[in-house]
């Protein structure tokens, strides 16, 4: 591996586990990537245990298991069971599906610490429809046990066009449900949400309304449940901290291996991104060259290189730099600084005129393996 | 949020305070977050196991570190850590 040093490297704080790429739900907002089928294999039970153990010695606390699906993974268990001795805090992030009161009970023995649950709608229909699988009374009985086993439960439902007129509802379902956190996720367009983007994204009016009624109910819920709203950056004027910066926090390896500075950055080229068959945590962390590329700002271009604020958002996500303008060294456009800003623009009026199309004009392509292998046909 | 005197207080069973060896520093872990603790912060967290009030959290404290008048800093670090949802009074 090139001998990369770097005396500010931070250590990882956060290990994503994607279990598997294996989902019985195809929400066409999906962040796996467009061409998930093309990567089947997956990691070995063991191979999992020494990444559990690599991270957590270099001071990874928090651990989300995730996928796919991770509950179509048998070892489940007994990699929270190796987590928890560890002293990783886990995060079990899940659809719900295949979930039932005995396996609630195993994984709280095991040592998990959480579960978030996500929703597609308030509605059974909708729920339905958006997931492509009848999975909507079963997450309520799911969302019910997680609560009477002890857990701390974090509803999840991404926002977008389809949905985003039911915020009163989706708040009340949470309340009802007894949710302690709930998680309102403005899209992020990458992998399948960018495919549909079309068809996902609201209106600014439909966006500053969903806003009100949200910031609303947190004050009334709060000290009862608290409310995360991740803002959708479409509207916004400057871009997010992506990864709270690259290669300072997060480590995401994918269900083959493949280590991660973020869950999309496998779409990005020539990023050579490491394996954890073939080399250490630490390694990987280090030295290898997808880790350092972005680290620190010494990569930017112009206006970021000369910005007063690159601190601030380390000229924003490198993903939709890349899928934005073609080019990932590219200040984020969703900065209005970014001489490319009109792109965001047009991405919004493209939505709002494909809202005028009929659902069989321009159709929602759901995440599932048959588009993904047509998806990589048309490479 | 105001303490109630006469209630033993606890800590939340929805977080976990535990030492972290490579920081040297406690931290309280919840739902996808954490948050680092100083170590006056985590002295008076470790206490809070539903066996003191929060005056005897404040005499237990000045005893360990002998000294007086902590009973300000105490009261007001438990009141932002009940709004938080780290410690309860049940
Ligand atoms: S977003 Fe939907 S389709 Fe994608 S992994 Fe999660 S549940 Fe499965
Ligand atoms: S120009 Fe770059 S560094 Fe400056 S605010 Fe915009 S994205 Fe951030």
């Amino acid at each position: 591996m090139a001998g990369l040093t770097n005396t500010n490297i931070t250590p990882p704080r956060w290990l994503t586990a994607e279990l598997t790429y294996a989902c019985p739900l195809q929400c066409p907002y999906c962040s796996n990537p467009l061409d998930y089928a093309k990567y089947p294999t997956e990691l070995s039970t063991e191979d999992w245990m020494r990444v559990l153990t690599e991270a957590r010695k270099m001071g990874a606390l928090q651990l989300g298991f995730t996928g796919g699906e991770p509950l179509t993974r048998q070892d489940l268990p007994e990699l929270v069971k190796h987590a928890r001795e560890l002293g990783y805090y886990s995060n079990l992030i899940t659809s719900g599906y295949g979930m039932t009161e005995e396996k609630i009970v195993q994984l709280k023995e095991a040592g998990l610490d959480h579960i978030q649950v996500s929703i597609q709608a308030s509605t059974q229909e909708l729920n339905d429809h958006i997931a492509g699988t009848t999975s909507f009374e079963h997450k309520k009985t799911v969302a019910h046990l997680v609560k009477k086993h002890g857990y701390p439960m974090v509803l999840c439902v991404v926002i977008h066009r389809e949905n985003i007129h039911q915020m009163p509802e989706i708040l009340a379902m949470a309340e009802e449900l007894g949710a302690d956190y709930v998680e309102l996720a403005n899209t992020q367009y990458y992998g399948w949400a960018h495919a549909n983007r079309n068809l996902l994204l609201p209106t600014k009016e439909q966006f500053v309304k969903a806003e009100q009624i949200a910031q609303a109910f947190k004050e009334k819920a709060a000290g009862k449940m608290k409310i995360y709203y991740v803002v959708p950056d479409f509207y916004e004027d400057r871009p997010k901290k992506c990864m709270n910066g690259w290669g300072t926090t997060n480590l995401t390896i994918a269900p083959d291996g493949v280590a991660l500075p973020c869950h999309s950055a496998r779409e990005l080229p020539g990023l050579d991104c490491p394996n954890v068959k073939d080399y250490s945590i630490s390694e990987i962390w280090n030295e290898s060259k997808a880790f350092n590329f972005f680290r620190g700002d010494d990569w930017m271009q112009e206006p970021c290189r000369s910005c007063d604020e690159k601190e601030k958002d380390l000229g924003g996500c490198r993903c939709q730099a890349y899928l934005l303008t073609g080019d990932m060294y590219k200040t984020d456009p969703v900065c209005s600084k970014s001489p490319e800003h009109g792109v965001v623009q047009e991405a919004i009026d493209a939505a709002a005129k494909a809202s005028q199309l009929a659902a069989n004009e321009q159709p929602l392509v759901f995440r599932n393996s048959k588009n993904s292998r047509n998806f990589l046909k048309t490479l | 949020m105001a303490i109630n005197p006469t209630q033993p207080i606890y800590f939340s069973t929805q977080h976990r305070l535990q030492w972290e060896e490579a920081q040297q520093k406690h931290v309280i872990l919840y739902p996808e977050g954490m948050v680092e603790l100083n170590q006056s912060s985590a002295e008076i967290l470790k206490l809070c196991d539903g066996s003191r009030t929060l005056a005897q959290i404040v005499s237990d404290l000045e005893e360990k570190f002998a000294t007086t008048g902590l009973t300000n800093d105490i009261t007001a670090f438990l009141e932002a850590a009940l709004s938080n949802g780290w410690i309860n009074q049940h």
